[in-house]
């Protein structure tokens, strides 16, 4: 059976229409040594041989879970429930995409209603869409919001050096040609969010910061939310969800718009994708949020439902008045950040976040206490912090990575005058003897 | 479909009420036949604003589409009807009565001259739904 649909008459026909003899006729640009050149390729394999060959290629990789890891950084390695990977896999779920006849899949709606649900709780806010890209995608769709809430009269986002640098780059790339003006990324990076406020005026649309920030600090903005306001701007925060199981939501601090990255709920590390773009707001904004949103309702019959609400914000009706033409969302890693949140529930999620808060401590103290290490910031951290180190932080993870320890990030890359420092991430994964491990190696390859 | 005789019409579907140097706007019941079921209205000016004549002061979203409506001719905005955020369907019910979209201030009358009258405004209709 073919699944090609043109039959030998249809393609004729084409031909004729458009003036052509021949298929090939249309190739007649390309000269003719480039049509067809031989290509150096191994002599074919069978399934087994192929199997083996890829078998060995994946070998070679050294995965987060063959390895003992303190890398974050924005991509966080996180248990799994095993059934977060069975639901994932059911076939209903599995082949499905976003729904383009949604009501039909009543299942997949119901599921990112539950999502949108368990969002919100987890921010404190008010309406989460239906899931964006990732952490930096959505929080470069919280600056178009605040430009069309403002409807394009304030030109001025003011972004915290504090957000993750890629973030921060995507951002850049989303509003590059446009009349918007992004400041505030080469403050301090010691001076806090109170460094922040002094450049906020009436040419403001919003304020950009992270929870906790790329260095792993925790700041309460509740102040900058207030100083933002009074001038008319709004705030958006970038988080990271696992602290808010711990930690209070930046909804209660009076933030307009909450992003993150929800790859630690649930989603594996996967080599940076696909991930999971958290996006939320105020009822007063839900106009301008990007992407799809679901509802509940009843049917003819009475019975319990869900359906696309509020389709008017988007493309499909909306079109170039939209604030935002993005309306697909992630639905599989969704599900399973819905999952996973659903199966450690609110004890749960809280129990993650202490454990890495405290495993998280106990390395930082212990490595403060190694001689030529020291903490570099001073602020209360989650899971992440700084150390500046006696050598290269670069240099040190050589060392580290032959004694099978992958290393924190080395700053140096992004940051120039940080070259000796590191940023270490310490999740539940790690246990103490992993911990202990690091601080032992670090002594000896530091100073070796 | 109705037209009322005392009010001026745009290409746009918009109509003017003159009273004096001052003007009311809306959409024509026309307009709102077309869009249906009108679930939103948000306004882009306020009191105070000068708007000219093909500029956007509002927009409006039923449930098949999202359009922007036009300030007919020049004009400083008095008030804009913010009551219609809780019933936007009385654009659907009562376009040229409670549903009016703003009141302003003329700027330049000699504008409406140019605008259609009921009877040319009717034609432009049919013709379009023909």
């Amino acid at each position: 059976m073919t699944f090609v649909p043109h039959t030998e008459r249809d393609r004729q026909q084409m031909l004729e229409a458009i003036g052509v003899k021949t298929i090939a006729d249309l190739f007649e640009a390309v000269p003719q040594k480039f049509r067809f050149p031989k290509l150096n390729l191994p002599a074919p394999l069978t399934e087994m041989e192929a199997l083996g060959e890829l078998k060995g290629i994946a070998e070679a990789n050294e995965s987060a879970d063959d390895l003992v890891s303190f890398l974050g950084a924005g991509a966080y390695h996180h248990y799994i429930p095993a059934g977060v990977d069975s639901i994932l896999r059911r076939g209903e779920y599995y082949t499905a995409y976003t729904p383009y006849q949604p009501e039909i899949s009543q299942g997949t709606l119901q599921a990112i209603f539950e999502y949108q649900s368990l969002i919100v709780a987890l921010t404190g806010m008010e309406v989460s869409n239906a899931s964006h890209y990732d952490g930096a995608t959505a929080l470069a769709e919280a600056v178009n919001m605040s430009h069309a809430i403002h409807r394009g009269a304030r030109n001025k986002i003011i972004l915290s050096p504090g957000i993750h640098p890629q973030y921060r780059a995507v951002v850049h790339t989303y509003e590059d040609g446009g009349d918007l003006q992004l400041i505030g990324e080469d403050l301090d990076l010691s001076a806090g969010p109170d460094a922040l406020i002094e450049l906020i005026d009436e040419h403001t649309a919003l304020v950009c910061v992270a929870y906790p920030d790329f260095f792993g600090r925790v700041y309460d903005y509740t102040k900058l939310a207030e100083a933002a306001h009074a001038k008319g701007a709004l705030l958006a925060v970038s988080v990271n969800p696992t602290a808010l199981g711990l930690l209070k939501p930046p909804g209660e601090m009076g933030a307009d718009i909450v992003t993150g990255e929800g790859q630690p709920l649930g989603i594996p590390l996967s080599f940076g994708g696909p991930y999971l773009g958290i996006l939320t707001t105020r009822n007063q904004y839900v106009r301008q949020i990007a992407g799809r949103l679901v509802g509940e309702t009843v049917d003819s019959r009475g019975q319990r439902g869900f359906v696309l609400t509020l389709s008017t914000r988007e493309q499909h009706i909306k079109r170039e008045k939209a604030s935002s033409n993005i309306c697909t969302n992630q639905g599989l890693m969704m599900l399973a950040a819905t999952t996973y949140m659903s199966l450690l529930g609110k004890s749960g999620l809280r129990q993650v976040a202490e454990s890495c808060y405290h495993k998280a401590h106990y390395a930082a103290t212990e490595i403060a206490k190694l001689k030529g290490f020291g903490l570099k910031f001073k602020d209360a951290f989650f899971h992440e912090f700084v150390v500046e180190c006696p050598i290269p932080a670069a240099e040190l993870n050589l060392r580290l990575l032959e004694l099978g320890i992958v290393g924190g990030y080395a700053l140096g890359a992004e940051y120039p005058g940080m070259q000796n420092c590191m940023l270490l991430t310490v999740t539940e994964l790690n246990s103490k003897e992993e911990i202990d491990y690091l601080v032992e190696t670090l002594a000896e390859v530091a100073h070796a | 479909m109705n037209y009322p005789a005392d009010l001026k019409y745009t290409k746009n579907d918009e109509w003017v009420r003159v009273e004096g140097d001052s003007a009311t706007v809306g959409v024509s019941d026309y307009a709102q036949d077309q869009l249906s079921d009108i679930v939103y209205v948000d306004f882009s000016a306020a009191a105070g604003a000068k708007v000219a004549q093909g500029a956007t002061f509002a927009g409006v979203e039923s449930v098949k589409a999202a359009a922007d409506i036009y300030m007919p001719v020049d004009g400083e905005v008095v008030e804009v009807n913010g009551a219609l955020a809780q019933t936007p369907e009385a654009i659907n019910s009562d376009p040229y009565g409670a549903a009016w979209l703003a009141k302003i201030k003329l700027t330049n009358p000699a504008q409406l001259d140019a605008l259609m009258d009921a009877a040319a405004y009717e034609a432009y209709c049919k013709e379009r739904s023909a």
